[in-house]
């Protein structure tokens, strides 16, 4: 039996429908992300797992245990907002240790778990400061850290690093993988950033109008897309005679789909093509070999799949 | 053309002189003019007046009840705004601007309407409450309301809530809202949360609407004169006395600016301890 279960989990906003029967089972330790659009749901999901927003149908079962049946303050859950939230008039080591105190555990563990804690986020040296005084990517850790040192059962991440800058973003991304493979706790992330997803994940669920497209690890829904939504979603993709076919899965050949190139875009590690053929507009993504690459205006035959 | 926009300011620099400072000074220097019963205001440079203030007993009665009251009334207004702002706060959207209307609505309502409305509750025996309560037989006699401090209290406590009410919202308002559920998430029951995450972070709201309501109870004069009446004197309604009944400017000149002298430095005081104590955390 699955650690986390999710059955068709429902929540309507007077008509409005903002989930509609999600189904999930979550295995102790997954890394699962929720990936959509804005107002899919994925929120909304998160705050019925957390007891924030009570469902309107379907269950939620933890351990085998009906999860809905207990308070929010019960539920043992770590958190992180996409807005932090933290406690503006309490210290970092106060922050994280907010979570032991509740639980009753004693001062002298209390300190040495917030600060095993902090080391682990990186952020040893800041235990006295307050939140306003740490960089956004600093008050991140924290949050995480809060969210860490209870032990949680389940970790939630709402958007933990849409606040961050590409670069940081990216760091963070990496970090939070080691830590949630170091503490191995059982994570959900929501997010909209198809990349961030993917970096971060066993498997993800795609999101559209409150249901689930498709459940699958980030490779097979990238490869086997269930739906239309799906492919679009997790990438760009060509309509191509009625098959979807991946830019970066298209080769420039010496015989194929004949087209006469419209753009030509330079991105550092690839180009970027717009081909003009007889069955529309194809986007091509070719690596930078450093080698001569076909210009605008020249006139190119594409391959890919079984033809290249 | 560094000097333009000190020049753009003239005008209001003019306006503030002409209406705040001249007439200020001229109160200041009133109260070192002498006075007599025939022989009116004699403008000389003594210290009489600022010696009777500060040394008659009878000043210092009235000055520590004018800010007694002042206290009282703070205090009143902090324990029963401060919870009201935050149910305001939590309240559903058609509701919440209902009751905002119903607790900011009195400030549209002159201060004299206002108190005269709890004069003809609380007003003698002829008070619609002291008649109920003496016909019930829950009273012998009509509750002491008039020119009692308590009365003078509740009434000032009623007509400058709203401002506390206020000062406690704008702060709730900057609340971050998923803070309180992040708390609860991390095992704190409700009075935890209330007591060590909303409180400490609105307190600076309640610091604030505290100074504003302390320097407007110091310094009321509608309330008090109504419901204190002659009997009960503060600062504000003898100043008023000294002017307009016994004619003795100058005195009142000197408890007026007194009474200036004593807001501004708590009002300062209290501000400087605030900004010192939440500096770092509410920059
Ligand atoms: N309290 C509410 N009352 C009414 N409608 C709501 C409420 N909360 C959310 N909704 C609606 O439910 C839908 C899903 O909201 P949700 O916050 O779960 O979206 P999301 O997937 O998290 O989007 P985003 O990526 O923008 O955060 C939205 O259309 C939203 O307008
Ligand atoms: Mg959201």
């Amino acid at each position: 039996m699955a650690f986390l279960e999710l059955e068709n989990l429902s929540k309507a906003f007077g008509t409005y429908k903002a989930v509609d029967g999600l189904t999930l089972s979550v295995e102790k330790g997954e890394f699962v992300s929720l990936l959509g659009p804005s107002g899919c749901g994925k929120t909304t999901t998160l705050q019925m797992i957390a007891g924030f927003v009570e469902p309107s149908g379907g269950a939620i079962r933890l351990g085998g245990k009906d999860l809905l049946a207990v308070k929010p303050a019960k539920r043992g859950l770590g958190i992180v907002f996409q807005s932090y939230a933290l406690f503006p008039h309490m210290t970092v080591a106060e922050n994280v240790g907010f979570g032991l105190e509740m639980q009753g555990v004693a001062a002298a563990e209390r300190m040495t778990r917030v600060g095993e804690t902090l080391e682990l986020v990186g952020l040893g040296a800041f235990t006295a400061r307050f939140p306003r005084q740490l960089s956004g990517g600093q008050q991140q850790r924290v949050a995480l850290a809060r969210a860490l040192v209870i032990r949680p059962q389940i970790l939630l991440l709402d958007e933990p690093l849409s606040n961050l800058d590409a670069k940081l973003r990216e760091g963070m991304q990496i970090e939070l993988r080691q830590i949630q493979r170091t503490v191995g706790t059982t994570t959900i992330l929501v997010t909209h950033d198809q990349a961030e997803a993917m970096a971060l994940s066993d498997r993800i669920v795609v999101m559209n109008q409150g249901r689930a497209e498709q459940i699958a690890p980030p490779h097979e829904a990238y490869e086997k897309p269930a739906t239309a939504f799906v492919a679009n979603f997790l990438g760009k993709t060509n309509l191509v005679n009625g098959a979807s076919v991946r830019p970066e899965r298209i080769a420039f050949a010496a015989s194929g789909l004949a087209g006469t190139v419209r753009t030509r875009i330079f991105q550092g590690n690839h180009w970027l093509y717009q081909v003009d053929t007889a069955s529309g507009l194809v986007t091509v993504i070719r690596q930078n070999s450093g080698d001569a690459m076909p210009a605008e205006g020249d006139t190119v035959h594409l391959a890919w799949g079984a033809a290249s | 053309m560094r000097t333009t926009p000190y020049l753009m300011s003239l005008p209001a620099l003019a306006l503030f002189a002409g209406v705040v400072v001249v007439p200020l000074a001229m109160t200041v220097l009133l109260s070192f003019h002498d006075w007599g019963q025939y022989k009116g205001i004699e403008p000389v440079f003594i210290l009489k007046n600022w010696h009777e203030v500060l040394s008659d007993s009878y000043f210092h009665e009235m000055f520590g009840r004018t800010f007694r009251i002042a206290f009282c009334v703070t205090l009143l207004a902090a324990l029963l705004g401060a919870p009201e702002a935050y149910i305001l706060n939590r309240m559903k959207s058609p509701w919440r601007g209902l009751f905002l209307l119903v607790i900011l609505g009195p400030l549209l309502i002159s201060v004299v309407a206002r108190t005269l409305g709890w004069a003809l509750l609380f007003g003698g025996s002829s008070g619609l409450v002291n008649k109920a309560l003496i016909n019930l037989g829950l009273a012998s006699s009509p509750l002491p309301f008039m020119f009692t401090e308590t009365g003078v209290i509740v009434a000032l406590t009623h007509v400058l809530m709203p401002y506390m009410v206020l000062a406690v919202w704008a702060s709730l308002q900057r609340l971050d809202p998923q803070i309180e559920n992040a708390a609860i998430a991390l095992g704190a029951g409700p009075f935890t949360v209330l007591r060590r995450i909303v409180l400490p972070q609105v307190m600076p709201g309640i610091l604030s609407g505290a100074v504003i309501v302390f320097a407007l109870a110091a310094s009321a004069f509608a309330t008090p004169a109504i419901i204190g009446g002659r009997r009960l004197k503060v600062a504000s309604t003898l100043a008023y006395d000294e002017f307009l009944n016994t004619l003795n400017w100058p005195l009142g000149a000197a408890v007026a600016v007194l009474l200036l002298v004593a807001l501004v430095a708590i009002v300062w005081g209290t501000n400087r301890l605030v900004e010192r104590r939440y500096a770092q955390v509410f920059a």
